[in-house]
């Protein structure tokens, strides 16, 4: 399939693009592998990449009921950061921060990873003191962060309305520099790509419909293109954890509900980083195409479609328009929906079981793209030696039970609220 | 767009309305195990299809109200208030 290089590209131009290789091969699935991965979205497909990579386990297949990236990795607004403020969750976010900065070139596929900076706005003394100590925090823990004044904030971000008589005038603000976005899809094809060429099949319009357990082991999955055995099964479903989970009679600590995302047509330069605003729920971002990318809080009743309501829509677009009111001038080209999986404390969970055979990797909330690739990398070292890598094992699926929740935003058990 | 027949008010729409939450989960005695109360605390059923939940018309009446609502359409099949429940199909 060869590699991607500047090379290769001016060689394929000289015979006009004709003779570029599909980027994953379309395998049959076998009967038996010795680990099957349900749901090609990000995780699914950044587990397999380091089942192969890290644990040379090779004999694998992500079993996609869709088409690889059409779930929430190609659905989401793309920001990658690690400005969390619990022991749980930090070293997590800050590993994957490493993996993201090398994505590319371990993967030879360019993720347009740009660490353009994440900006928080705050717009009171007491919201920026709350900063301060998120910012001590992180720098606690060897995360990069810096507190901006009122007139730093307006510098980076021109276009936020910095009046005085504004309704939440901008006090101040915390950025984390080397936070940013990556394309989302690419990420997707890119792991799918560097998978593939490791040896793992990639099975598309395959969906799990069952389980097949031996006694209480689980052995394979019945799907429709047949039954798939395999010593291990791992599920990355993300927003539909609970309807699969069911199928063993397993409750999840999950409920699925809808996040909408924004773009509007492709303008000049407006936006420089990722910037949110804090007095209202929405953050924003401009793609390299120029989009203006936007979303805000999730829609909070329980659902499976992909798809949102007004309410929300214009909740999003009103916070968006108090920051930054040139954005009204825009055309609106798409809205969407993705189904998450929210936990009942806005952490999610990689883990070892709850059945022989099985490997649980699900709620991610609305923060699991930048989670992608160290969710991948902590799930392969949990599938592979059937238990948690260090970074990963206070996700666990009993912390509920056992009162070790990881809470960052202290809501309690209101999936809806984190 | 969600609308919602209020049992007082009539049809009224999405906005005017807060969500609650499954209304099918039911709180264990005081001395029941944990194990129970773990299940009540964290655990949901989380349905694909029909799900009987709570509806706050916190900007109409301020009653809380029971709906089945339909999980993938969003098609609400019955509102009552929260002592009521939904015939079972027959
Ligand atoms: C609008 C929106 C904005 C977001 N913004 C951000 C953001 O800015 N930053 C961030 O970090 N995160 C963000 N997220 C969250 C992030 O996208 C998700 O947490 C993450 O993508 C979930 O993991 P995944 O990529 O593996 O999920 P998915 O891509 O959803 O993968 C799950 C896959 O499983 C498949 N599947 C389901 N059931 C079956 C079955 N029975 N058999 C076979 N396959 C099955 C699905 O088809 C799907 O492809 C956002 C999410 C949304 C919806
Ligand atoms: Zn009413």
């Amino acid at each position: 399939m060869g590699q991607y290089n500047a090379l290769n590209i001016a060689w394929n131009a000289l015979r006009g693009h004709k003779n570029w290789q599909r980027a994953w091969r379309d395998p049959e699935p076998k009967s038996n592998y010795d680990v099957i991965i349900i749901g090609g979205g990000g995780h699914g497909l950044a587990t397999a990449y380091y089942l192969a990579k890290n644990h040379g386990i090779t004999n694998v297949a992500i079993l996609e009921k869709g088409w690889i990236g059409g779930g929430n990795v190609g659905r989401n607004t793309t920001i990658v950061r690690s400005n969390y403020l619990l022991d749980g969750n930090s070293p997590f976010y800050e590993h994957g921060m490493n993996l993201w900065r090398d994505m590319a070139q371990d993967l030879n596929y360019n993720v347009m990873f740009s660490p353009r900076g994440v900006m928080n706005i705050a717009h009171t003394k007491s919201q920026y003191d709350t900063f301060a100590r998120r910012a001590n925090t992180m720098r606690l823990n060897g995360i990069q962060a810096e507190l901006l004044s009122r007139d730093e904030v307006l510098e980076r971000e021109p276009i936020i309305d910095g009046s005085a008589d504004t309704r939440f005038p901008v006090w101040g603000g915390i950025l984390q520099p080397d936070a940013g976005n990556a394309r989302h899809d690419a990420v997707a094809w890119g792991y799918a790509r560097a998978a593939d060429q490791l040896g793992v099949d990639i099975i598309q319009n395959c969906e799990v419909i069952d389980f097949i357990k031996h006694g209480e082991r689980i052995i394979g999955v019945k799907t429709n293109r047949g039954d798939i055995h395999a010593d291990k099964v791992g599920m990355a479903v993300a927003g539909s954890s609970s309807r699969l989970a069911q199928k063993l009679g397993i409750r999840l600590p999950i409920e699925s509900h809808v996040l909408q995302a924004f773009v509007t047509e492709p303008y000049k330069p407006l936006i420089n980083g990722v910037v949110t605003f804090g007095a209202g729920h929405f953050y924003v971002s401009q793609s390299d195409k120029g989009g203006v990318v936007f979303g805000g809080d999730i829609d909070g009743y329980n659902t499976y479609a992909q798809r949102g309501n007004l309410p929300v829509f214009e909740d999003v677009i009103a916070g968006g328009l108090t920051m930054m009111p040139c954005l009204s001038r825009l055309k609106l080209l798409r809205n969407w929906g993705g189904v998450m999986d929210m936990s009942m404390d806005g952490s999610p969970i990689i883990d070892v079981g709850p059945i022989d055979g099985l490997y649980l990797n699900t709620g991610w909330c609305y923060g699991g793209f930048k989670a992608t690739p160290a969710s991948g990398y902590c799930f392969a070292h949990t599938i592979a030696n059937d238990e948690a890598h260090e970074l990963n094992k206070a996700y666990t699926l009993d912390r509920f039970a056992k009162g070790y929740t990881i809470d960052e935003k202290g809501m309690g058990p209101y999936p809806k609220a984190h | 767009m969600i609308r919602i027949n209020c049992p007082y008010c009539g049809e009224r729409e999405h906005s005017e309305f807060t969500y609650g939450e499954d209304a099918t989960r039911t709180t264990p005695d005081n001395d029941a195990p944990m194990e129970e109360w773990n299940k009540f605390v964290y655990e949901r059923d989380n349905p694909a299809g029909e799900h009987i939940e709570y509806w706050h018309h916190a900007f109409g009446c301020r009653a809380w109200l029971k709906v089945q609502r339909n999980t993938f359409t969003h098609d609400i099949s019955w509102v009552g208030l929260p002592h009521e429940n939904p015939e079972a199909e027959s």
